[in-house]
């Protein structure tokens, strides 16, 4: 059941009016039951797949909290006796058996994840290197929605819980809601326990501001979903899928037309779960910030898929950076290297492998790697280039110059949209290729000869795209420099108010790209 | 403290860390930086400043870094 889909405007009615209709104590079982149906409808065997994420994480969890209560007791009890050392023993011996617990639950659920996702990936790497006669057979693998995400937001929970930052939730259902809650389970955002459960669990009366401000926010995802991306993917579509058509000039089209198509598409899709939450009066996290307003790589970051980053950030990048081999190793580093490179060679493995990591978490192929690793090269060449610019920026006080800051802006959209130029086509090869024919091949005539309405969309498609581009570049720009767009529009008349929603609702049923057998695209994020 | 302080000059000379308690929440310092400064602390103080303790509140000023530094020196 696809966000877009006639369906799934059904179920979310269902679910909304129940919501409130139910006594509040029923609405967050509520909510389970829907999940569960939602994931049933979606595949019935996935729902083996998510059960057992559940039940590992919440038996082993309670294990760990036991050990907590128990540590707690007997430091309290024994305050007295134990001498500074002894404390530090037993806290040693405890945390050791809370470690294995939690090796036992990675080993577990990151292992489903891997064996589902990526067994094909291996079997096609190790076919390449065998004659034709012995290559190895593709397994028929399922593939559960959404795993990437709710196992990674489930193992944040579980290691939170190992580091005493969470208690553990003694109810299996409530865990199990925090698994499976629908509107995040297809593209996240990735939430956090402490987060999200302050809001899933409670109970929440009828308030016609959040769910008008949630509705506006579901057709504005709607809006940028179906109106732009899925219009716009039919030329993106046929611009890398006609390599050989389509060099030169046109990939540099197809780069930001991606860039678009990407953004609204994602974005949009996260604009409806946060939506659909904000309807019930739960707060999910922000994955976005105005990502396309970023100065530079690392700010785009922190402004772009931002759960996703801050989950590499804590539990990938910090625990390898500071472990003591990492410190020893940056010891050694700076006795043998000299001080500034021994002090970056932490950062650097680090990132490295957190850029793999997350390369690989976006899909089992080697494009996505390399993604992965094009965003690490560029970022530590900007971290090593940083008092170079500093330098510049004191040199040629072109800092905070509005130029020079939009420059900044559109080169860092170019660079991005460029290395995302990986999603798009077949393989590694192939992208560097075509990215290449971009400067080797420019021909600006592609621009007159009409060769633009030949990519599947038509004038009137470019014109609602352009007329889309300027309705969300106008929304960022007011939220860049003034604030939410929905709290300035509700602060005015409620016709004012209702007034846009309603035309957001018409232009959304007139102009989404739903013609004659129309079949909405997936989200992009959806096969992460 | 002054040793704390020297460490973190070094690493941005231009934030004034005596008086400023937001240095996670406005962005001052950024991951790289947590890595680097927990890298002096070690070596400087002998001191292992663990993944779990890297949170906002122990990173927002340099008195609850020191605060950190002596509570996990004292364990």
């Amino acid at each position: 059941m696809l966000f877009t889909s006639y369906e799934f405007i059904a179920f979310l009615a269902i679910v909304f009016v129940l919501y409130y209709l139910v006594p509040k104590r029923a609405q967050w079982p509520l909510l389970l039951v829907f999940s569960y149906v939602f994931y049933y409808l979606a595949d019935p065997r996935y729902l083996i797949f998510i059960l057992v994420t559940t039940i590992s994480t919440y038996v082993l969890s309670i294990r760990m909290e036991k050990i907590n209560t128990e540590q707690n007791a007997y430091i309290a009890e024994n305050k007295a006796t134990l001498s500074r050392e002894e404390k530090k023993a037993y806290k040693a011996k405890m945390k050791a058996r809370k470690w294995h617990l939690l090796l036992v639950c990675l080993f577990l659920n990151i292992g489903i994840l891997a064996v589902t996702k990526y067994t094909n990936f291996v079997i096609n790497n190790i076919n390449s290197f065998l004659s034709d006669a012995s290559k190895l057979q593709l397994v028929d693998m399922i593939i559960p929605m959404g795993i990437s995400f709710y196992t990674f937001q489930t193992m944040g929970y579980i290691i939170d819980v190992y580091r005493g930052k969470q208690e553990a939730q003694k109810n299996p259902f409530k865990l199990a809601l925090f698994v499976s809650f629908f509107p995040q389970l297809v593209q996240g955002p990735i939430s956090r326990y402490g987060d999200l459960s302050q809001t899933l669990f409670s109970e929440h009366k009828f308030e016609g501001k959040t769910v008008s401000f949630g509705l506006t926010r579901i057709l504005w995802g709607y809006f940028k979903k179906v109106v732009i991306a899925d219009r716009i993917i039919t030329a993106v579509t046929t611009l890398v899928g006609n390599p050989d058509q389509y060099a030169g000039t046109y990939v540099f089209i197809a780069m930001l037309f991606y860039a678009f198509e990407l953004y609204c598409d994602f974005t949009g899709g996260i604009d409806i779960t946060i939506g659909i939450a904000e309807v019930m009066g739960i707060r999910v996290a922000e994955n976005f910030n105005l990502p396309y307003f970023s100065k530079n790589i690392k700010e785009y970051w922190n402004r772009w898929h931002i759960t996703m980053g801050t989950w590499f950030t804590d539990y990938i990048f910090y625990p390898i950076s500071v472990c003591g081999p990492m410190l020893k190793l940056s010891k050694w580093s700076r006795a043998h290297l000299g001080e500034t490179i021994g002090k970056r060679v932490p950062i650097y493995l680090s990132s490295f492998v957190v850029w793999f990591a997350t390369g690989i978490w976006h899909g089992a192929a080697w494009n996505f790697i390399v993604w992965g690793l094009m965003n690490f090269v560029v970022i530590m060449i900007s971290q090593e280039l940083e008092p170079l610019y500093a330098k510049f920026h004191h040199r040629f006080a072109v800092e905070g110059k509005a130029p020079w800051e939009a420059f900044r802006i559109i080169r860092t959209i170019l660079l991005m949209s460029c290395i995302r130029m990986f999603d798009c086509y077949r393989d590694v090869p192939l992208t560097f290729k075509m990215v290449g024919t971009m400067f080797t091949q420019a021909d600006l005539s592609v621009f007159t000869n009409g060769s633009l309405l030949g990519l599947g969309i038509t004038a009137a498609d470019y014109l609602v795209l352009v007329v889309g581009f300027v309705i969300v570049l106008s929304v960022s720009l007011y939220k860049y420099h003034r604030g939410p767009v929905r709290e300035a529009l509700y602060a005015k008349p409620a016709a004012v108010y209702y007034g846009a929603m309603a035309l957001l609702f018409v232009i959304t049923i007139i102009f989404g790209a739903y013609g004659a057998g129309y079949d909405s695209s997936q989200f992009i994020y959806n096969q992460f | 403290m002054d040793t704390l302080l020297e460490i973190l000059q070094d690493l941005h000379p231009e934030v004034d860390f005596e008086t400023c308690d937001t240095l996670i929440d406005d962005k001052i310092i950024d991951s790289f930086d947590i890595v680097s400064i927990i890298s002096e602390i070690n070596e400087e103080f002998d001191v292992v400043i663990p993944a779990e303790e890297i949170i906002p509140e122990n990173f927002n000023s340099a008195e609850a870094l020191y605060d950190l530094i002596q509570r996990l020196g004292d364990e």
